[in-house]
């Protein structure tokens, strides 16, 4: 009936008009060009370059862990979210939450493991990263920075996982955060009012559940959003060290992202999840008794990423145990990009084949070295008894300490005589001390019992 | 020739870079205040009126769950309203009445009634609680003012 002189131009159904509203311009061309054109028209490509070092990509370099932290916090995100719906955040009635998580709710059991066991995986994947960026030298100049912000994700992630703990109100949670905060009581000056602060109050009670479902719903994870952000953008514009074996070039050679570096992400993050999902399906996170402010267990436990901080506790004064060993620590941690001259090296696992030898005899003698002390120390050394003059934080404190001190620096000073170059000299302390960690925090979970007395599980 | 000269535009970005300090200085110190503990009246925390003293035999320890600590009374009469916390990790230290010592679960701590220290790692005496002994002979703690002791001291037993 209309007299059109030219039909309408065709609507694509709506069902395409959405598919295609999603998608900023058409489906990836078949040639490179066209791919590098449409990354950087899209969004979700917008956090890669549109090409990468085709060596970079070999997984025994990255072990895609930076990818795998990024998975995992998305997971935390997803399933946080799910368990807000469930979850009271007080005293009298988290710890029903939990049983009927446990019980009512379908998937209840499901979505709790999956959080718990990709919260507590996300801090040993954390450190992870963090050794194969150290032993790669990945923070080579201009990424100096990008290794700041990642030990401070490290730490969120540790007060996120922290916070998380005390939610599910039982037992286990309300000893350990009374442990642990009371940890914080021993910094000097500050040391006090932070943890008051932090409690809402002189103990672990509602205003500290309070406190800590805030910090770990809302502000730990804002802030971890925030620099992952930051970290991802370095890592974009900065790019990835080049992995190479000694004595060989830089390789120089590029592939596009798509679909080379995509998919093996892909199929990376979907092992993963199905992983996760399984071991989440058998394995039950932990649950006690409901809290009880007036019965601690026997023994009281930190979590156990805090567990090597309370056994070097019970070999030091509690200010060295506390505060002057870990800030020490970390303050050289976020130094060593800064005090690494040498990077011709960059790329290269422990920089080179003595690196290697070294960074191995350094671990064992780690291992060796502070299970001796800790042994030593139960059975034979007893500084503040042998040096009754000296209030104890000289004699458990400075005195050993400044022992531990000259013994490293004999061992330095060994190495460079043995010809190692200072990146391997310090590359072999590093290691040492990180044995030393791994064996107190070891130590502290399978070999503490009663009274925090030394027990071997085979005697 | 100006360029020595202290110029209006290095005033101004002076000006507006303190009035930015200033703001970011009181937005902080807004929001510590806002999350800084409030007061919690009648449970612990509070003020707490445990009745006549001579209630209390000498050599005697009694717990007060509600205001968590131990209301002790000495052999000589004396009293002392001891928190449970313990000075090493914060747990809950119970009274052993076979032993007459508090000994603490997590990390074997030990202590005598008046709370000093028989056993590290604990690094102090146990903290108390400030007590009095109002007109009506009544034993009155007020759990919101804890004192530390780096030994035990007479001054700080309470006799009737
Ligand atoms: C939420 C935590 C973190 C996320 C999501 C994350 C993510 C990533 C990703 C995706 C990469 C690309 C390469 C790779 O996968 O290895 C990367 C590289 C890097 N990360 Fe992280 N990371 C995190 C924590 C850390 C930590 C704890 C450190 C060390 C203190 C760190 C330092 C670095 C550095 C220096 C690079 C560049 C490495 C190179 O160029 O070889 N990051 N990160
Ligand atoms: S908390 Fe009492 S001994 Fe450690």
């Amino acid at each position: 009936m209309s007299d059109h002189p030219t039909p309408p131009a065709e609507k694509p159904a709506l069902l395409t008009r959405i598919r295609q509203s999603i998608q900023r311009g058409p489906l990836p061309p078949p040639d490179d060009r066209g791919r590098m054109k449409m990354v950087m028209n899209s969004l979700v490509l917008h956090i890669h370059p549109s090409k990468v070092s085709k060596p970079a990509l070999k997984f025994t370099y990255t072990f895609g862990l930076g990818g795998l932290l990024i998975l995992l916090a998305a997971i935390l995100a997803i399933t946080g979210v799910l368990l807000i719906f469930v979850y009271t955040p007080s005293p009298d009635a988290a710890y029903e939450s939990m049983i009927a998580l446990q019980t009512e709710i379908y998937f209840g059991n499901l979505i709790r493991n999956l959080h718990h066991w990709s919260g507590n995986l996300m801090v040993v994947v954390g450190v992870l990263h963090l050794l194969r960026v150290f032993y790669t030298a990945g923070f080579a100049p201009p990424r100096e920075f990008n290794w700041v912000m990642g030990i401070t994700m490290l730490l969120l992630i540790i007060a996120a996982n922290f916070t998380g703990y005390l939610l599910p109100w039982d037992q286990l949670a309300y000893w350990a955060v009374t442990v642990g905060t009371s940890l914080l009581d021993y910094i000097p000056v500050i040391g006090e009012p932070l943890t008051r602060l932090l409690l809402g109050g002189p103990e672990v009670g509602a205003a500290t559940l309070t406190n800590f479902y805030g910090l770990h719903i809302a502000l730990i994870p804002l802030g971890i959003f925030a620099i992952v952000s930051f970290h991802i953008w370095r890592v974009r514009k900065d790019t990835i060290t080049v992995p190479r074996k000694i004595n060989q070039e830089v390789a120089k050679e590029k592939v596009t992202t798509v679909p080379h570096l995509i998919s093996i992400e892909f199929v990376f993050a979907l092992v993963w999840l199905a992983l996760l999902i399984t071991w989440s399906a058998f394995v039950n996170a932990p649950l006690e008794e409901a809290a009880n402010p007036a019965h601690s267990p026997n023994p009281a436990k930190a979590a156990w990423y805090f567990m090597g901080f309370q056994e070097l506790l019970l070999h030091f004064h509690p200010v060295f145990g506390a505060i002057i060993i870990p800030g020490l620590g970390l303050l050289t941690l976020i130094l060593l990009p800064y005090l690494d001259q040498d990077m011709d090296t960059v790329g290269i696992w422990f920089r080179s084949i003595w690196g290697r030898v070294l960074t191995g005899l350094s671990f064992a003698l780690g291992v060796v070295g502070s299970f001796g002390f800790v042994w030593l120390n139960e059975y034979w050394l007893d500084l503040p008894g042998w040096l009754p003059f000296w209030p104890s934080f000289i004699s458990n404190g400075w005195v050993p300490l400044a022992a531990i001190l000259l013994l490293l620096m004999g061992y330095y000073e060994l190495l460079k005589a043995f010809g190692s170059k200072t990146c391997e000299a310090r590359q072999a302390i590093f290691t040492l001390l990180l044995a030393s960690f791994i064996t107190l925090t070891f130590v502290g979970i399978f070999l503490r019992g009663e009274g925090m007395a030394l027990i071997f599980p085979w005697s | 020739m100006s360029n020595r000269k202290f110029s209006r535009k290095d005033f101004l970005n002076i000006v507006w870079g303190a009035a930015g300090t200033l703001a970011a200085a009181e937005l902080s110190f807004i929001g510590l205040r806002f999350l800084s503990p409030r007061a919690t009246d009648g449970e612990f925390g509070g003020v707490f009126n445990l009745g006549p003293y001579d209630g209390f035999p000498p050599g005697s320890v009694t717990p007060v769950e509600t205001g968590r600590f131990y209301l002790v009374r000495l052999e000589d009469g004396g009293f002392l309203a001891v928190y449970r916390r313990c000075t090493h990790l914060g747990c809950a230290v119970p009274f052993d009445p076979a032993v007459g010592q508090f000994i603490c679960p997590c990390h074997g701590s030990e202590f005598t009634m008046e709370g000093d220290v028989l056993n590290a790692p604990a690094p102090r005496p146990l903290d108390l609680f400030q007590l009095s002994i109002n007109e009506a002979g009544e034993i009155v703690v007020d759990t919101s003012i804890s004192i530390e002791r780096d030994q035990p001291s007479p001054e700080h037993i309470v006799s009737a």
